[in-house]
């Protein structure tokens, strides 16, 4: 649940990127950080393992500066991906506002993007949670590969809900930012829909 | 007394709390954050200290360690103690929704710290009870309007571009 802090007047919403291992999480969050202007961004904090995966979470704080006087910010986090990081997986999704679901294009990973997708599912039920009542998003990602998946079939085995869906090149950037500031918009559109008109 | 009104005013109950017991345990910096890993709010020399970082891997660390309590049959640990060569950390749960965490040097033990947290976390617990209490209806209306959203999203066409 964002956290406001009225004293403070700060808004600070949280962003997990979720998705099967080396789908290209921290990826996204490492190019993000790159582009960004030093004033918008905080520092990168990654948890990660001597081999660079990630083995606990990566943590980036992006500033969107004031609105309506209250300073807001966006709190990116990835889960680990692996399997049995399943512990740490779950604790990260504590209090979440929105969700990117990172999916690696490759044929032969789909079966991992179903298993992670579910794994997601299980996790937000643990803390009462339906996937249905959080802003989420999908990115295909690794497009420039050359044994992935058609859009249809990633489509039809991880969009059933028909949220909207990015194509990604995140090693080179290709549809990161796009994916983010869809689910920034989500997020803010979601926290205003429970207000009055 | 308004919803906003109300919460400022346990805010600044809370900062006094805080304020009291820096002081009395003769710690450095006193810090205040929400289970999820967002900093609710620090007293204290904090100056060359990365609060945002410091909220989340505290709640991390927080949040790992319960699980590892779990394992070997605990509910939770209540507690936790980090000892550096001149700087520790000590971290509590309080009302069982915020996590306190206390920064302290040789100045001061880690005896002292301990009792006195413990004596704030008490009255911590009173305020933050009747708080979310009270704010069983949700304050967030007031915030995020619709003038709210279309701000907000030119804000994120200026980062982003449209």
């Amino acid at each position: 649940m964002a956290l406001i802090n009225y004293a403070a007047r700060e808004i600070n919403v949280k962003i997990v990127y979720y998705g099967p291992g080396l789908s290209g999480k921290t990826t996204n969050i490492k190019y993000i950080y790159e582009k960004l202007a030093p004033d918008l961004k905080g520092q990168l904090v990654s948890v990660a393992t001597e081999q660079e995966r990630t083995l606990f979470f990566d943590f980036l704080p992006i500033d969107l500066g004031n609105v309506r006087g209250f300073k807001t910010r966006f709190h990116l986090y990835t889960v680990p991906g692996q399997v049995f990081y399943n512990a740490s997986r779950k604790l990260i999704l504590k209090g979440v506002d929105g969700i990117v679901f990172v999916a690696d294009s490759q044929i032969e990973r789909m079966d991992e993007n179903i298993e992670s997708f579910e794994n997601m599912i299980e996790n937000l039920e643990s803390y009462g949670m339906k996937l249905e009542d959080i802003p989420y998003v999908l990115q295909y990602n690794k497009r420039d590969l050359p044994n992935i998946a058609s859009v249809e079939e990633l489509q039809k085995n991880l969009n059933k809900d028909g949220v909207p869906y990015f194509e990604a090149i995140a090693t080179k950037g290709v549809g990161v930012f796009e994916t983010l500031k869809e689910i920034a918009k989500m997020v803010i559109r979601h926290l205003s829909s429970k207000a009055p008109a | 007394m308004n919803e906003t009104k109300y919460i400022e005013e346990s805010f600044k109950k809370v900062e006094n709390i805080l304020k009291k017991l820096k002081e009395t345990s003769n710690a450095n910096a006193v810090l205040l954050i929400d289970k999820a890993g967002q900093l609710i709010t620090s007293i204290g020399d904090i100056s060359s200290l990365d609060l945002t970082s410091f909220a989340t891997l505290s709640a991390a660390d927080f949040g790992a360690t319960s699980q590892l309590a779990e394992l070997i049959g605990e509910k939770s640990f209540s507690s936790l103690y980090h000892q550096g060569e001149k700087n520790s950390l000590y971290i509590s749960l309080v009302a069982n929704r915020v996590i306190l965490a206390v920064l302290f040097d040789s100045k001061t033990t880690l005896g002292l710290v301990k009792v006195r947290t413990k004596h704030a976390s008490a009255e911590l617990e009173k305020i933050l009870d009747d708080l979310f209490e009270k704010l069983k209806v949700s304050p967030k209306k007031e915030v995020f309007d619709r003038s709210f959203l279309k701000e907000a999203e030119e804000e994120l066409d200026k980062l982003f571009g449209p």
